[in-house]
């Protein structure tokens, strides 16, 4: 186990694993395979499996602070053991009391945290939008709360229905947080296609999208509207100084989109021709900020002058339960000055023994860029259309708040 | 150790196909050499290796590690020379040895004393069975090698010779960059841009004085580039022939003034090597203390990213970055009034105190600094204590130095380990400052380069023991030349600067360079253009390539020659010296002066001339206190050496030269020998060292000669006179 968290730790650590997909989805995969190693003692199962994930998850955050996708998935993991933990205490106080009753049970439990029994009416909500956008979003939410369970709650009580059944309570709940993030596997994996499926939606015929640099999501998102007839046009930004932008054009054509390429410096001239700005996200803020590649505030600024909608496309994984003032997140990464300039054209300028013995010439390449919410118009994650100001009920009903800190707890 | 695998070492140098498969195979392998056979990094490397010197904040080895197993390698092996326990250690407290995939064993060897006996000792371990990375432990890169493996791979399964592929980089071609970044000298190689294979190396472009002498071969191809825009990198992707060449030619020491020279000249074996050229990544060497402080910046500013401070690529503390580069670990222990610089860095558990100032500079961990120090662009490495008021300009400080209250280092100076800067001591310019004594050995050979630092290590008192008992065996061993020179209460020798002298002391330390010497570089350079616009004139296909084949500028023709001559003077009187002090044999003796003949292109009447002055200066040296005792001297010193004289004097061309170069001893060198000039002739003449013909010739030569050059002729007039006379009596006769 410790041999194949520490390869990943590696990995991490020596910035191999790009993407906060990808990192999601490992670190969900490392996790399992530590929940189904863990050896667990009879008493007090799921504290001692929350200490255990919280020292490696500490460890994967330390190796790479700046992907907030590790953080994001500890903590998932972390809320799913608590909630598994919750619904067999409750499976055993009341008996065979499952599937309608559970939702119950979980909103009286949940009383110790007043921000938590919201949440949780949030989450039933969540699950039975299907189609959401911003109109469903200003509707009444309450009314919702009685619809029947489908998706995620739904292999919620299922699990529950079943460990109730059995009494050997040591494995049960190891069994059922396997499975819970077997679904957040599961979930990481389709996310793309639950935005996608959106798609429709959003773009209307002969509209003009603008977008920055390469995200998947936003491609898949792009293809899917092509798919269902809808012909409009893209520009693409190049996204300087890694020019994704480029990959992202090729890849749209190769699907038989109208694509323009532009430079970074042109999306102020060419804005106002723009329809709807569709991006990707590094990470969204608890407080509906979005981290995302540099460039993207100017791209922002641009929308709003000129009234475009800025739509952010975001995986459930990529919600970051911290706000962006927090110090424990590290905003940004300085990557290498080769993106930019030759070094072999420009080792005049950077010349150390002379003068004073500092070179003239700093190069800076910021990776990521900050998008406050005032500048975001909606965000579309796997679970529908939300606005930046209701990211932070979202993520309760994904985190835990005691696990907003994972290393403080570790320490204490 | 990793187990033999006789078998399959033997397939991966098989057929094609197979080598291909082969070589698929097998994990790939480097070398890492953690010595570097030089003594560049005196005095700090007596008591460390190269490798384990903190590059920012990190060890050297650290770099080349994380940079291997990040590019793929798989199997690495450690040779260790030098205080090759302290390598071992420091490896086996650190978790290399425990890394998934990435195998580290090291390889111990005492007397391996350059690159090529630390390669031989591999062979014999018969560890390497496929291409392998050759590399030394002081590389920071963070260059990906798959592509570079792959055209090796591909040239290797076409053409069996290619053995090795180097890998270079852009660089600007001006000398004043390549001097003040990584402080080496000029490098030129031939390229055949098709194939990229290297057909001529040339890294010590200076000596050359603005000339390159190629050989003829090369241009009967279609196309050559020269460049000299490149800078070697000093990463080899090699295939296992190289360590038995390296066997085979047992006197190959140097990588590439040995061996890839080598393997460029010999047409025999018909081994070619190749280049790789990288452009967005990042690969250099620390070789000496300037690229020490070119690399660490290029470290600070990011460009080898991700082996930067702020990334754990090993072991390092966490770091974090904040505005403008500044680079701070966690529990630092700053004033506020400190005002702390941009593109510095500072370690895990440094204080620092009032008004302090840092700027461009790293610091090391729990170090302690005092109030109202100024630091400017210095590596101050772990657990040194600095005192309120010093000031650092440009200076490496080593683990555990102190420096009491008001003391001040200027640029360029090296403090080594533990030592002790006494209360507002000064300590001048370049010099560098160790607890152990310079040792007396000189290293002002060539060939010294080479001796390693375990050499010195040998001669020096263990420094496992703490600094008093330290102290304490030095007292002992040195009674009189007891006195600190480091001011009061410090603790420390400062050691005499190496026979290059002060003048280029400049060249390789961390201090900026003199705007005076830039200017001259400068100037060097612009010279240098003006010559390059010449056709430089080839040497023969059979030529050697090298620094020796020196073709002279036209322009300053008789300027070099006559430096060209004092110098080959010179050598022909070490030579001469030597052969009197080590009784060689005369015959011995000739073929050395016709050897540096040769390589000085001079004639015979050159070296006749600088022989019998070495002859005169012989006698001279010998004690005497009378002039009749002096010839007497020279009597005996042209008896013994009359063979040797006699070799280098076949006409009377040489023996007028002789007699001229006397007369400009007598002169300016020896005025000891002007009244003595007719006796002294006359003995010559007597010794049939010098005959009739060749002293009328000259006196008739004289004659039209300004009054003033005309002395030794008139001293010698009677002499003559008596000659001519003699010799009309034989026509009598």
């Amino acid at each position: 186990m410790n041999a194949l968290v520490n390869e990943f730790i590696i990995k991490l650590k020596k910035r191999k694993i790009e993407g906060s997909k990808a990192t999601a989805k490992l670190t969900a995969e490392v996790l399992r395979s530590c929940i189904s190693q863990q050896r667990l003692p009879h008493t007090n199962q799921a504290a001692a499996l929350i200490d255990a994930i919280r020292t490696i998850g500490e460890k994967l955050i330390a190796a790479n602070p700046v992907e907030l996708a590790v953080g994001n998935i500890v903590r998932r993991v972390l809320h799913i053991i608590r909630e598994e933990d919750v619904s067999l205490t409750a499976a055993a106080v009341g008996g065979l009391a499952v599937s309608a009753g559970s939702d119950d049970e979980d909103d009286f439990k949940q009383d110790d945290h007043p921000g938590l029994s919201a949440a949780a009416v949030a989450a039933a909500a969540r699950s039975t939008l299907r189609p959401p956008s911003l109109q469903t979003l200003l509707e009444d939410i309450p009314q919702s709360t009685a619809a029947p369970h489908t998706s995620s709650s739904g292999g919620d009580s299922e699990g529950k229905s079943k460990s109730a059944d059995k009494n050997t309570a040591s494995r049960k709940l190891k069994h059922n947080v396997i499975e819970a993030v077997n679904e957040l596997i599961q979930d990481i994996a389709t996310c793309h296609e639950q935005i996608a499926e959106q798609a429709v939606e959003h773009i209307h015929h002969n509209e003009v999208i603008l977008t920055l640099g390469n995200s998947r999501t936003v491609m898949e998102f792009l293809c899917a509207a092509k798919e269902k007839k809808r012909s409009f046009r893209v520009f693409v930004a190049e996204g300087a100084p890694r020019y994704q932008g480029h990959a992202l054009a090729k890849e749209l054509v190769a699907r038989g989109l109208q694509t323009t390429v532009i430079t970074d410096s042109a999306i102020f001239a060419m804005i106002s021709r723009v329809n709807m700005v569709v991006v990707g996200a590094h990470a969204v803020m608890a407080n509906g900020g979005v981290i995302a590649p540099v460039g993207m505030n100017m791209v922002a600024l641009a929308a709003q002058r000129h009234a475009v909608p800025f739509v952010v496309l975001a995986g459930t994984h990529k919600m970051c339960p911290l706000y962006p003032h927090n110090p424990e997140v590290l905003l940004n990464e300085l990557k290498s000055p080769a993106e930019l300039l030759d070094f072999g054209e420009f080792s005049d300028c950077l010349d150390f023994g002379t003068s004073s013995g500092s070179p003239l010439l700093h190069v800076v390449n910021p990776a990521f860029d900050y998008v406050p919410p005032n500048l975001v118009s909606l965000f579309i994650t796997d679970t529908g259309g939300h606005n930046p100001s209701y990211m932070y009920r979202l993520i309760a009903d994904y985190y835990s708040a005691d696990d907003f800190v994972v290393k403080q707890s570790s320490i204490s | 150790m990793v187990a033999k695998k006789g078998g399959s070492k033997g397939g991966g140098m098989g057929g094609a196909d197979d080598a291909e498969e082969e070589l698929a195979r097998t994990p790939l392998q480097a070398i890492v050499l953690a010595d570097s056979f030089t003594t560049k990094f005196r005095p700090i490397t007596l008591e460390r290796p190269k490798v384990l010197l903190p590059l920012v904040n990190a060890p050297m080895i650290d770099y080349t590690l994380a940079w291997l197993e990040s590019a793929g390698v798989e199997e690495v092996f450690v040779f260790c020379s030098a205080h090759s326990k302290q390598v071992i250690d420091y490896l086996d407290n650190s978790n290399w040895f425990a890394q998934p995939n990435f195998s580290v064993t090291t390889i111990e060897s005492h007397n391996a004393i350059s690159a090529g006996d630390a390669l031989r000792s591999i062979y014999e371990q018969h560890v390497i069975r496929g291409d392998f990375i050759l590399v030394s432990g002081d590389t920071v890169s963070n260059m990906s090698l798959s592509q570079a493996l792959k055209e090796h791979k591909e040239r290797r399964r076409k053409d069996s010779n290619a053995v090795m592929t180097m890998v270079i980089k852009q660089s600007k071609p001006s000398p004043i960059t390549r001097q003040s970044r990584l402080g080496t000298e000029e490098l030129f190689m031939v390229i055949d841009p098709e194939s990229k294979q290297l057909l001529y190396y040339e890294d010590r472009g200076d000596n050359l004085k603005g000339y390159l002498s190629l050989d003829k071969a090369l241009l009967t191809d279609t196309s050559i580039s020269l460049q000299n825009d490149k800078q070697d990198c000093y990463i080899d992707i090699c295939s296992p022939e190289v360590l038995s060449l390296f066997t085979d030619n047992f006197d190959y020491q140097h990588l590439r003034r040995d061996f890839v020279k080598g393997l460029l000249v010999d047409d025999i074996m018909g081994y070619k090597i190749y280049t790789h050229e990288i452009h967005s990544s990042y690969a250099a060497r620390i070789d000496n203390y300037r690229s020490y402080d070119t690399i660490s910046k290029d470290i600070i500013q990011r460009w080898t990213y991700p082996l930067v401070p702020d990334v754990h690529f090993f072991g390092n503390s966490a770091t974090k970055l904040e505005r403008q580069g500044m680079y701070r670990a966690p529990e630092i222990k700053q004033s506020r009034s400190a005002k702390i610089g941009p593109f510095t860095v500072i370690g895990t558990g440094t204080s620092i105190g009032n008004n302090t100032e840092i700027s461009n500079s790293v610091v090391g961990e729990g170090c302690s600094i005092g109030s109202n120090v100024t630091i400017e662009g210095c590596y101050i490495w772990h657990n040194v204590t600095i005192e309120d008021g010093c000031k650092l300009k440009h200076s490496i400080v080593c683990d555990g130095v102190t420096m009491k209250s008001g003391a001040a280092l200027e640029p360029g100076v090296v403090l080594s380990f533990k030592v002790v800067i006494g209360r507002n001591f000064l300590v001048p310019a370049y010099s560098k400052v160790s607890l152990l004594q310079q040792p007396i050995k000189q290293d002002s050979d060539e060939e010294l380069e080479y001796a390693d630092n375990s050499s010195g290590i040998t001669e020096v008192p263990s420094i496992s023991g703490t600094l008093d008992e330290l102290k304490e065996e030095e007292r002992t061993e040195l009674p009189d030349s007891q006195e600190y020179e480091v001011g009061d209460g410090g603790v420390g020798f400062i050691w005499l600067v190496s026979e290059g002298g002060q003048e280029e002391e400049w060249r390789h330390s961390v201090a900026p360079i003199p705007v005076d010497k830039l200017v001259g570089i400068m100037q060097i350079t612009n010279d240098e253009a003006d010559i390059s616009n010449e056709d430089g004139a080839f040497l023969p296909p059979s030529g050697e390539l090298g620094p020796d084949s020196i073709t002279n500028d036209s322009n300053e023709d008789g300027e070099d020659t006559r430096d060209d001559s004092v110098i080959f003077e010179r050598e022909v009187e070490a030579t001469f010296q030597r052969a009197v002090e080590e009784e060689v044999t005369e015959d011995h003796v000739i073929l050395e002066v016709n050897a540096l003949r040769l390589s000085y292109n001079m004639t015979s009447a050159d070296c006749a001339g600088a022989l019998f002055y070495s002859v005169m200066k012989l006698a001279l040296d010998a004690p005497h206190d009378s002039p009749i005792e002096l010839v007497k001297n020279v009597a005996t010193a042209v008896k013994k050496w009359k063979k040797l004289l006699k070799y280098y004097l076949p006409s009377i061309d040489e023996e007028i030269e002789v007699i001229l170069k006397f007369e400009e001893m007598c002169l300016e060198s020896a005025k000891e020998f002007s009244p003595l000039f007719v006796q002294v002739l006359h003995h010559l003449y007597d010794q049939d060292i010098i005959q009739e013909e060749a002293i009328l010739d000259w006196a008739s030569e004289k004659e039209e000669a300004e009054e003033s050059d005309k002395v030794f002729v008139k001293q010698s007039e009677k002499f003559i006179q008596w000659l001519k006379e003699a010799s009309e009596e034989e026509d009598e006769d």
